[in-house]
């Protein structure tokens, strides 16, 4: 069900995308359409990223939030949300995050897989997901709400894209086929303290279910995953605020770790 | 909660040197937490009534209530090493880890039926990592290395702690005195080499009733299980005692405490070393 005209849906879009490259946070959506259904907000981030790929952007892959069930409870709602990965979020291993570029960055540890043969919802499920991934490779992204003072509800959230903003990867790259993605423990450090940690299994239980999730969630729009995606699959810790002069080092068991600076 | 000269306790302020608490004092706690404990019945907070009560002291209680236990034909056959994260040394204003005796009427398997309504007050269960050893390990100057030279092997595990203090209303020194806040534990199915597996990225995800409740991982205690049993090694060695080979050593949690009561189920997972699982009744 959609409550925005298409003028209204198209502002919205202009005015969240613009929050976000001119850095500027902005009231919620939901305070000029308290109305508005999550159809209508993942119309305005299809727009944004129509917008991105017009100005000669692509699409590096996709990302999925919300995906602690405590989390869930928490805001009262039983599906995850997605969000898309422009080429520029992409920061390479030992890089830098500009808090220059951002309004108020957090960083969460995650599990992404890339995928060697298509995902098409609905009934997706954690099987169809481990014969299609090609790999998995540890990630951290930096999520980063467009929002002030992270005054939101989840409907503004999917309309700025999950508040995707920056990624980083890194680490050792592995088959799925030798590893328990459940147990898979993360341990993150900031300045060299122990700040956060936890396993898969606080990604929906089981990391590809979250990619199960997502091909379902992509074929309410008669969307898929084509093979070579690639997928961040939630937050495995909670996230932490990072500010700069912090460096940050995310150990995965078994497959190396991510360090990234914050300037 | 009393925080008078809490703020910082090194190491080394934990020996047997000379106390202002006359013995029979001693004697007199320890025995209350041993009938607590027997009786299962809570007791106000001993810091409520001895207000400077040093951790020298608090250990010297908890001694006296495992006397009490031996006395009854228990055996101690390991210990358990507790407030290893920092939320905890946070709530209870340290910084340092403290310690408590196992003996053989605390242990179960994997799979077993857990009296905690019968035998327990105020039971939570945590999930560790345990060390069995196969050298004696005797500090001050015990590594890393040392102690994964002297490890025959590490098991998944679950802790029940349970206080003999009304409503966990507890400092660091009513804890310790309480034997750690110690209460039963259950070794899971598999046993594997410390040096098969990261001790410190391990993951540990934990079940209740069905349900993934938490989710850690091994540098939630100290940044290492292995920090935790090389503090225990030498803090005994400034007591004057050691580790045992053979004995068993539960090294922190990894996750937060959970409550539980009898109809519970819970297991623990640790990447790369086994389960564990556990029914209450």
């Amino acid at each position: 069900m959609r409550t925005l005209t298409e003028e209204q849906m198209l502002a919205l879009a202009e005015r969240v995308e613009n929050a976000e490259l001119n850095r500027t946070a902005i009231a919620k959506v939901t305070g000029d359409y308290p109305d508005m259904t999550f159809a209508d907000a993942y119309d305005v981030q299809w727009e944004i990223q129509r917008r991105k790929r017009e100005r000669g952007h692509r699409l590096a892959g996709m990302k999925m939030g919300l995906t602690s069930r405590a989390k869930m409870a928490q805001m009262g709602v039983e599906t995850p949300i997605y969000g898309f990965l422009a080429d520029y979020f992409a920061i390479p291993e030992g890089g830098e995050i500009r808090c220059d570029e951002l309004i108020h960055p957090k960083i969460e540890a995650e599990l992404a897989f890339v995928t060697k043969a298509p995902l098409r919802g609905p009934g997706c499920h954690i099987g169809d997901v481990l014969a299609a991934t090609d790999f998995v490779i540890p990630a951290v992204e930096v999520i980063d709400s467009r929002y002030q003072n992270f005054d939101f509800d989840l409907v503004s959230v999917v309309a700025d894209n999950a508040s995707s903003s920056r990624f980083v990867t890194g680490g050792r790259s592995a088959d799925v086929a030798g590893l328990d993605l459940t147990t898979l423990g993360v341990v993150v450090e900031k300045n060299g303290e122990v700040v956060e940690v936890g396993a898969g299994a606080a990604v929906l239980g089981h990391p590809a279910a979250s990619v199960a999730m997502l091909a379902n969630l992509l074929a309410e729009r008669d969307q898929y995953l084509p093979a070579g995606s690639f997928v961040m699959t939630g937050g495995i810790t909670a996230a932490i605020a990072v500010q700069p002069g912090d460096a940050i080092h995310v150990r995965y068991q078994g497959l190396g770790s991510i360090s990234m600076r914050i300037a | 909660m009393s925080r008078t000269g809490m703020t910082r306790i090194e190491m080394t302020r934990v020996d047997m040197k000379s106390t202002d608490m006359e013995k029979n004092r001693i004697e007199h706690y320890g025995d209350e937490l041993f009938q607590a404990l027997r009786d299962r019945r809570a007791i106000a907070p001993i810091t409520e009534r001895q207000a400077d009560l040093s951790l020298e002291d608090a250990y010297r209680i908890s001694l006296r209530l495992l006397e009490r236990r031996l006395a009854e034909g228990e055996k101690v056959i390991g210990k358990k090493i507790g407030v290893t994260s920092t939320a905890v040394q946070r709530m209870l204003n340290v910084h340092q880890p403290d310690f408590g005796y196992l003996t053989d009427t605390m242990v179960y398997g994997h799979g077993d039926a857990l009296p905690i309504g019968g035998e327990l007050i105020q039971p939570k269960a945590e999930g560790e990592i345990a060390f069995v050893l196969k050298r004696d390990l005797s500090g001050p100057g015990i590594t890393n290395a040392d102690v994964l030279a002297a490890t025959e092997c590490v098991m998944p595990c679950f802790e029940i702690v349970d206080s003999r203090i009304r409503d966990w209303n507890i400092t660091i020194q009513d804890t310790i005195a309480d034997n750690a806040s110690c209460g039963l534990f259950v070794l899971g199915d598999q046993a594997v080499s410390p040096h098969r597996v990261d001790l410190a990225t391990c993951g540990m995800v934990v079940e209740k009733n069905g349900s993934v409740i938490s989710t850690g991982a091994g540098a939630a205690a100290l940044g290492s299980p292995v920090n935790c049993v090389a503090w225990l090694a030498n803090t005994l060695g400034r007591l004057g005692t050691s580790l045992k080979a053979g004995e068993v050593i539960l090294s922190g949690s990894l996750v937060p405490l959970e409550p539980v009561r009898p109809g519970d189920h819970m297991r623990v997972d640790i990447g790369g070393i086994g389960s564990a699982s556990v029914r209450f009744i």
